[in-house]
């Protein structure tokens, strides 16, 4: 490496001199790596200068030579807020040294003007989205725009490479590999465990080679947080999520601190947190909440207001909900389960932007198996541990909108194109027949029964190539691209309670927010709930709106916990095991947990590590059997199911199940133990891995979770298009349900690609069989079964979410044979 | 306006032949109505079966506007419908209205598909009413084509009228679905509804989708009365009144 490459333009060294600061080692070595023509990974902890790295080698670049000369230097960001935010930081450092580099930014936002503009006269750099880069490689002067790009810029890596839009953007850079094929490329990242798969997405593959990588540089070390987990002198719950104990104590805690900022894993425990801390808030400290689901208006509110430093703390669901400047955080809390330990160190990570001192955490656990959780995480966390997430590749639904945002660009070869999609690391064991069964897809739909061949969206030209049949359908591209799929929303609007006898008054009302509707249909018109800190009463739907009402009540007569997004992590998951079966490792719980782990030694067992502990014991006039898979809610609930429909088959007649972050509880008519001991129930055959066969698919055909994954895949892939608020809900004549979709395509064409793509996406996601294989197989052989006469202690949580839980849509009929049943019933007693 | 005559009452074999485990019974102005599973009414005393808004070929409609949502729905209904046919063996099959999604679904009727429906029309006599969506009906169809008809006492019509007068009619056009909550949980499903005077057939279509029985359109049409959704199960049909409703 040579001296020139890795030493500062004198205006750049004078710069920093002037602010006594001085250029950090990765930043040098970032610049002197793309100064020799490379692609680079920098991993660093938040606050370490990593955004200055990703652009100084470009701003030296312009400021020699290139400027003006059209797009130099591009920036791709998975959060819009932070497009601007950054564009702001970077023009300071430009405006000071003079250097007179255009940068702009690009999102959704951009008016068309301004994007035409920038597509005719580019900025130097231009700081976009992944759905923007999308939508300017399908642009026909794609070519034309990025002949002088020098160099791409990737932010956030770590969570981008983890999503859809990871997906959509290695296939973007695989187009901009041809575009500009002397663009280097820098990916900025948090501390992963394992970069080099990193280095490998951010440069393009060859198929059949070995992997090839960027340079990996690595920024200092933060210093080790300080967590602590909440001690508490209350008792901690046996189950629930909605840590009202700890309420209390967390309002001393933010009263002895300069900005507290709290986290929660869902929307709706953000309302209940918030509600309480105000309950007993007498020294009235300016306490605020933050949440996706509210109204943007107010969200900015809170945001200016945390900059300014007028707040003392806010609730807030999620780091990306948030915008940029953060103010002067000094304590993070954390409510509920961390989940994973990199989500952990990410939340705490934004916290302090002062690298000389440690951040600051205290993490509340919920219930007890969640001060065992938290522990595991402060172990993890202080050892840098990392969870290792998976990276989303091969996404057919996202390919098929690839493709025809290519055909948007210009007519393709099928070769070429399947030759410079299999250059992307997502997509480098796409096969031929997956690639030319996508390309099927979008010109026709793909199906056995060729009916659509007239409607074709892709037609051949005599030199074999493919064309788009029309150009109205490269504005429906345009409308549909991105791979973020909304739950569809409903406003939520303050209504005044009509008095009696007078109709509902339903316009006019403050907007509250947005709500899933979902959620809303889940409840009757009366209902109670809380939203945007309040309790209010849902009194009427008009079309796209919920009208609700302010009422006195304090108790929401809905729950409103539905379990958070994420499961618990495989890492820390299996940690959590390991610490049941190590009383060493017990030490440092609070004794109200280690006496409970004692009991449960005692009237039962704790397993080993490897094992799985399944205990079967009567209570009432039922029967149950509980199990410790700690595999996160979603592979538990996918298990009931399956083991319920075993169970069903072999007489055991069970009636239920209920499934936790944690454990598995299912209760039959039959005695279990008896059914057992007598052999005519062998445990390692109910657990055998054969039942992810015709058992899942058999489920699958109706599950409702299922037609919800259909759903995001058939919008992303084109098949249907996403609601535009403009479009009237009740106009049903002009859209066709996905749900209705499924069952048929299901019923005529099971092999169809986008079922594929949507059974992939299930198993990742909402059905996480991915996780239910790898438990089965990890199980085998270790399945430890205590026969009990009675509950055991480590069953006790989740015995209590019996009857707390909303089944999921599958038992429709037996919900309504049992309302009519329980009205004979009425009837037959008030005869 | 073609009357149709009383025809002898079925015989015992074919309940057994049910698919659902409690045959639901209810009467329109004296008359005996079977909803079925299917989404289909049987009118044993007329052995005349009753289907509404099938749109055969929305999907095609659709593909032509770029979006290729699966081509298999007018053979889904088909299918369905045959199957209601072979289990209920009803003498007549009328149609009410909307049989086709649009004045050309024939043009885009696939060859098979056609010879389905052409088949069907020689085994049973099929009277197609004429709906908002199928002015016109695909040539070579067969069957026989009104825009009203009467069942005994009951007037067979696509559009429900908004005065009765003294008619007593079973309509479609609406696709009525309805909702009812329990333990936190919603459960919504197709449903025929029913008052004394008139019964709102469900949609029998593989792509239709539904208007909730709480809408204006459909509650204004009984007035001041309690009306009863008779919603499809996966296993059997349940009443509820509607009071009873979400």
């Amino acid at each position: 490496m040579s001296q020139s490459h890795s030493s500062l333009p004198q205006s750049f060294a004078r710069w920093f001199k002037e602010r006594g600061w001085r250029p950090r080692e990765h930043q040098l070595a970032v610049f002197s790596s793309v100064g020799t023509g490379q692609s680079v990974l920098l991993v660093a902890p938040t606050g370490g200068g990593k955004t200055l790295a990703g652009f100084l080698p470009s701003l030296v670049e312009l400021s020699t030579s290139a400027k003006g000369q059209g797009l130099h230097t591009l920036y791709v960001s998975p959060l819009k807020a932070l497009a601007v935010d950054i564009a702001r930081n970077l023009e300071k450092p430009v405006a000071e040294m003079g250097l007179g580099i255009a940068i702009e930014t690009r999102t959704g936002d951009t008016p068309p003007h301004k994007r035409r503009r920038q597509r005719s006269n580019p900025p130097d750099i231009l700081i976009s989205t992944p759905e923007q880069l999308a939508l300017m490689i399908a642009d026909p002067h794609a070519h034309v725009l990025f002949r002088h790009l020098r160099v791409v810029v990737l932010d956030e890596l770590h969570a981008l490479v983890a999503s859809k839009r990871g997906a959509l953007l290695s296939l973007g850079l695989a187009r901009l590999a041809r575009l500009a094929p002397h663009a280097r490329r820098i990916g900025l990242s948090a501390t992963v465990a394992r970069p080099d798969m990193l280095q490998a997405w951010l440069v393009p593959q060859h198929p059949g080679h070995t992997l090839a990588h960027a340079q990996l540089v690595t920024g200092p070390a933060g210093l080790v947080p300080e967590i602590t987990i909440l001690k508490s002198v209350e008792r901690v719950p046996w189950s629930g999520h909605s840590a009202r104990y700890s309420i209390g104590e967390i309002y001393d805690a933010i009263g002895k601190s300069r900005l507290a900022l709290i986290f929660v894993n869902t929307r709706s425990q953000a309302e209940v947190i918030f509600q309480e801390l105000w309950r007993v808030n007498d020294q009235t400290l300016p306490i605020a909440l933050h949440h996706g689901s509210l109204d943007v208006a107010q969200r900015r509110k809170v945001e200016a207001a945390m900059a300014a430093g007028r707040l003392k703390a806010v609730v807030a669901t999620s780091t990306l909900d948030l915008g940029v400047d953060w103010g002067d955080v000094d304590l993070v809390i954390n409510i509920g389960a961390p989940k994973g330990s990199s989500r952990l160190i990410q939340r705490i990570g934004r916290s302090n932007h002062r690298l000389d001192e440690p951040s600051r955490a205290m993490l509340v656990p919920s219930n007890r198996f969640e001060v065992l959780e938290c522990e595991v995480a402060r172990m993890a966390v202080n050892e840098g541990a990392q969870d290792s997430e998976r990276m989303t590749v091969k996404k057919l639904d996202v390919l098929a909108q690839h493709i025809l945002g290519m055909a948007v660009h210009s007519p393709f070869k099928p070769d070429a194109l399947y030759d410079e999609i299999r250059s992307s690391f997502a997509y480098r064991e796409l096969t031929r027949e997956e690639f030319d069964r996508t390309v099927e897809f979008v010109a026709t739909g793909g199906y056995t029964l060729k009916t659509y061949e007239r409607y074709a969206k892709l037609k051949p030209t005599a030199d074999g190539r493919l064309r788009l049949a029309h150009p109205r359908l490269a504005q429906a591209y345009r409308l549909n691209v991105g791979t973020i799929v909304e739950d569809e929303m409903l406003k939520v609007r303050l209504v005044k309670s009509p008095r009696a006898g007078k109709p509902l008054v339903s316009y006019g009302g403050r907007l509250l927010g947005e709500v899933e509707e979902w959620f809303i249909n889940s409840m009757s018109i009366g209902d109670t709930f809380i939203f945007a800190g309040e309790v209010v009463k849902l009194e009427a739907v008009e079309e796209l709106t919920a009208l609700v009402s302010r009422t006195r009540s304090t108790e929401p007569a809905v729950p409103s916990y539905y379990g958070g997004k994420f499961p618990l992590s495989t890492y820390l998951a299996r940690r959590v095991r390991e610490m049941l079966a190590d009383p060493d490792k017990q030490r440092q719980l609070p004794a109200q947990v280690r006496e409970w782990l004692g009991l449960q030694r005692y009237a039962s067992v704790l397993p080993a590590a490897d094992e799985m502990l399944v205990e079967t014991f009567p209570r009432g006039n039922r029967h149950y059997l509980v199990c410790y898979p700690f595999e996160g809610r979603l592979a538990h609930q996918t298990l009931g199911m399956l083991l319920t429909r075993r169970l069903e088959r072999w007489g055991a007649q069970p009636m239920g199940f209920v499934a936790s972050e944690y454990a598995l509880g299912i209760w039959t008519v039959r005695d279990l133990n008896l059914l057992i001991s007598s052999g005519r129930l062998s445990l390692a055959r109910l657990f055998d891995q054969d039942m992810l066969g015709d058992d899942l698919d058999a489920w699958l055909a109706e599950s409702m979770l299922m037609k919800r994954t259909f759903r995001t895949c058939a919008i992303v892939a084109g098949l249907i298009e996403r609601r535009s608020t403009a479009k009237e809900k009740t106009s049903r004549q002009m859209t066709v349900s996905s749900d209705l979709i499924y069952d048929v395509l299901r019923s005529h064409e099971p092999n169809h690609i986008l079922l594929r793509a949507a059974w992939d996406d299930a198993a990742e996601g909402l059905i996480d069989a991915r996780r239910l294989a790898e438990l089965l197989a990890r199980i085998r052989g270790k399945i430890l079964h205590r026969a009990l006469d009675r509950i055991s202690p480590l069953s006790v949580p989740v015995m209590l979410e019996i009857g707390r839980e909303p089944v999921y849509g599958e038992a429709n009929d037996a919900l309504l044979e049992e309302t009519a049943r329980s009205l004979i019933n009425e009837a037959a007693g008030s005869a | 306006m073609r009357f149709l005559r009383k025809q002898p009452a079925v015989s015992s074999t074919r309940r057994q032949a049910l698919p659902d485990r409690r045959p639901v019974r209810l009467r329109l102005d004296g008359v005996e109505l079977e909803p079925d599973i299917s989404g289909a009414l049987y009118v044993p005393d007329y052995h005349t079966l009753l289907v509404a808004d099938l749109h055969l070929e929305k999907g095609s409609s659709f593909a032509a506007r770029g979006l290729h949502i699966p081509p298999y729905d007018t053979r889904s209904t088909l299918t369905a419908l045959e199957t209601v046919i072979k289990s209920r063996k009803p003498d007549r099959l009328i149609s009410l209205g909307d049989s086709f999604h649009d004045a050309k679904a024939g043009e885009r009727l696939d060859r098979d598909d056609l010879a389905r429906l052409c088949r069907l029309c020689e085994t049973i006599d099929v009277c197609w009413l004429i709906g908002n969506h199928d002015p016109v009906l695909p040539s070579g169809l067969g069957g026989r084509i009104a825009s009203e008809i009467a069942l005994g006492p009951l007037a067979l019509r696509h559009l429900p009228k908004t005065r009765l007068g003294t008619d007593i009619e079973i309509a479609g056009h609406l696709h009525p679905v309805a909702s009812i909550s329990r333990r936190g949980r919603r459960v919504t499903s197709r449903s025929f509804v029913a008052g004394s005077r008139r019964l709102i057939m469900p949609a029998f279509g593989a792509y239709t989708g539904g208007l909730n029985v709480s809408a204006p359109e459909i509650a204004s049409l009984f007035h001041e009365e309690t009306f009863t959704a008779w919603m499809i199960g996966r296993r059997a049909i349940y009443g509820f009144s509607s009071r009873l409703l979400d």
